[in-house]
């Protein structure tokens, strides 16, 4: 479903991605962790073309995402994306947020977009909040419309950028819970994520990050089991320690 | 002071002439808001368009953007008046310039709010910047990664989130342009300032004649500011301090 091949890039001088590779098959789901600044967010980004890379390709669901022609609106429309701020729209209304995409980018109408956008508001828990704008939401429940907005635009994958570490302890888990049930359903995702409960209960395989490089790519047995790298056992111990 | 005050003098009629001066001060009035609003309506899109343009992220795009403000906001809005209505013409090719000069209906008008149009929407260019720079950088990928073009993205997200930000400086814009219109009695333009130095001259009642201009252009000034006001409570979101 996503590929990602030898992807370089560079910020100036700075290479922030280091000949990258990796691939997520359909209904994988992928754990990416690694220390801040370790390019994380720089990878994930380049898979639906948010971030252009100088080297290497990325394919989704066949389509060449680093190809110059790729009609990115397109390709975005059908990846979904997550942010760690959430990035609701706080102008529009809960229901506006989840029908724009649908009606300006899919074409729906007005009706089809509210009552998909609904059923996924539906899904994560917050049908009676509609009406609301962001402001007047909870954390959680913001980072919960934002996962039905992407829903809603019925995407072949999504895509996470850390959803939980700007949430208050107590509202991870309602977060999580959607991700977990999304995964358990066959979602093909991946996850920037340092929760690793959540690596431990749903992840197929976990990728390690560091200085823009894959460090370690394994299953998630083999990486919670024994982590080949140095570098990966001392990250493991000091964000499991708490 | 031995001054004859005579607040009379608006009732009466002006010298060979059946008007009277109130009649000329409200013909006066009448260009005035003409000319402000049309200008104001010409600034708001070209200053939208102007300071979007420096966010793109596209160097050409954001150097036109960028040399539309330095060209018009680096000279003297006088002077620039007597640019557009004595040199402008003569630079055209020679059959519009003809006609500029001869036959162009309302020529100070039409100049005049062009020019204050244009002198306006450098100001509201560096504002509309602004507003979309103090925008979180993840509201732009989060639009994109719903496959919206950067257009719709400026058009549903950017901009009526910038413009909200910078509505009180707006105000003021808004305000000026009131207080500015009156630079094109400098080019006949037979607006509020130059009735009022026609009647001043006519009836020798220049205190009168002054204090009344300025009520004239306060009152304009007060309800710009009323109209703005009440768009920013129109528009505000909920959710959000006040
Ligand atoms: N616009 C930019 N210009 C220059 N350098 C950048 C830019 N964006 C990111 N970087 C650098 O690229 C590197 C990778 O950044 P990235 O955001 O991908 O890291 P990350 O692993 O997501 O970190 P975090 O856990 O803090 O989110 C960092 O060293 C960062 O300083
Ligand atoms: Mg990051």
């Amino acid at each position: 479903m996503i590929s990602i091949c030898g992807v370089s890039k560079w910020y100036g001088p700075t290479r922030v991605l280091d000949d990258c590779s990796t691939e997520v098959a359909k209904g994988d789901v992928v754990v990416v962790c690694g220390p801040s600044g370790s390019g994380k967010s720089t990878l994930i980004k380049c898979v639906n073309g948010l971030e252009a890379v100088q080297r290497g390709e990325v394919i989704v669901d066949g389509v060449v995402v680093t190809a110059p022609k790729t009609d990115l609106n397109r390709l975005r429309a059908r990846v979904g994306m997550v942010f760690q701020h959430f990035e609701l729209f706080p102008h529009l209304s809960v229901a506006d947020n989840l029908t724009l995409g649908q009606i300006k980018v899919l074409g729906r109408s007005r009706d089809e977009a509210i009552a998909r956008g609904l059923k996924m508001l539906d899904r994560v828990g917050l049908a009676a909040h509609r009406d609301k704008f962001p402001a007047q939401l909870s954390g959680g429940q913001q980072q919960r419309v934002a996962i039905a907005r992407a829903l809603s635009m019925d995407p072949v994958c999504m895509l996470f950028d850390e959803p939980t570490s700007a949430l208050d302890p107590e509202m991870i888990s309602e977060v999580l819970d959607v991700m977990v049930a999304l995964a358990e359903e066959g979602m093909t995702m991946m996850c920037v994520t340092h929760e690793m409960g959540f690596a431990r209960r749903v992840a197929d395989r976990v990728i390690f990050m560091d200085q823009g490089r894959i460090v370690e790519d394994c299953a998630k047995e083999s990486f919670f089991g024994a982590p080949r790298s140095e570098r990966a056992q001392q990250f493991l111990a000091k964000i499991l320690q708490h | 002071m031995n001054y004859h005050w005579n607040w009379h003098i608006f009732a009466q009629q002006v010298q060979g002439g059946s008007e009277t001066y109130a009649d000329w001060l409200a013909a006066g009035l009448g260009w005035t808001l003409a000319c402000a609003l049309c200008a104001w309506l010409i600034a708001l899109a070209l200053g939208t368009l102007a300071g979007a343009l420096r966010t793109t992220g596209n160097r050409v795009l954001a150097g036109a953007g960028a040399t539309w403000v330095e060209l018009f906001r680096n000279v003297p809005l006088l002077v620039q008046m007597f640019l557009w209505f004595f040199v402008v013409p003569e630079l055209l090719p020679r059959e519009l310039s003809l006609w500029v000069k001869q036959d162009m209906p309302a020529k100070e008008f039409v100049t005049a709010t062009l020019c204050l149009g244009l002198f306006t929407s450098a100001r509201i260019a560096e504002q509309v910047r602004a507003g979309i720079q103090a925008l979180p950088r993840g509201q732009r990928e989060a639009a994109l990664a719903l496959g919206l073009t950067t257009l719709q993205c400026y058009s549903h997200i950017l901009l009526p989130r910038a413009l909200r930000i910078i509505i009180a400086p707006l105000t003021s814009e808004f305000m000026n342009t009131f207080k500015n219109s009156s630079v094109a009695f400098a080019i006949g333009l037979m607006e509020l300032t130059f009735q009022a130095r026609q009647m001043q001259e006519d009836s020798e009642q220049g205190i009168e004649t002054y204090l009344a201009v300025t009520l004239l252009y306060f009152l304009c000034a007060i309800i710009a500011n009323r109209a703005m006001a009440l768009i920013e409570a129109r528009t505000r979101v909920p959710g959000t301090p006040g």
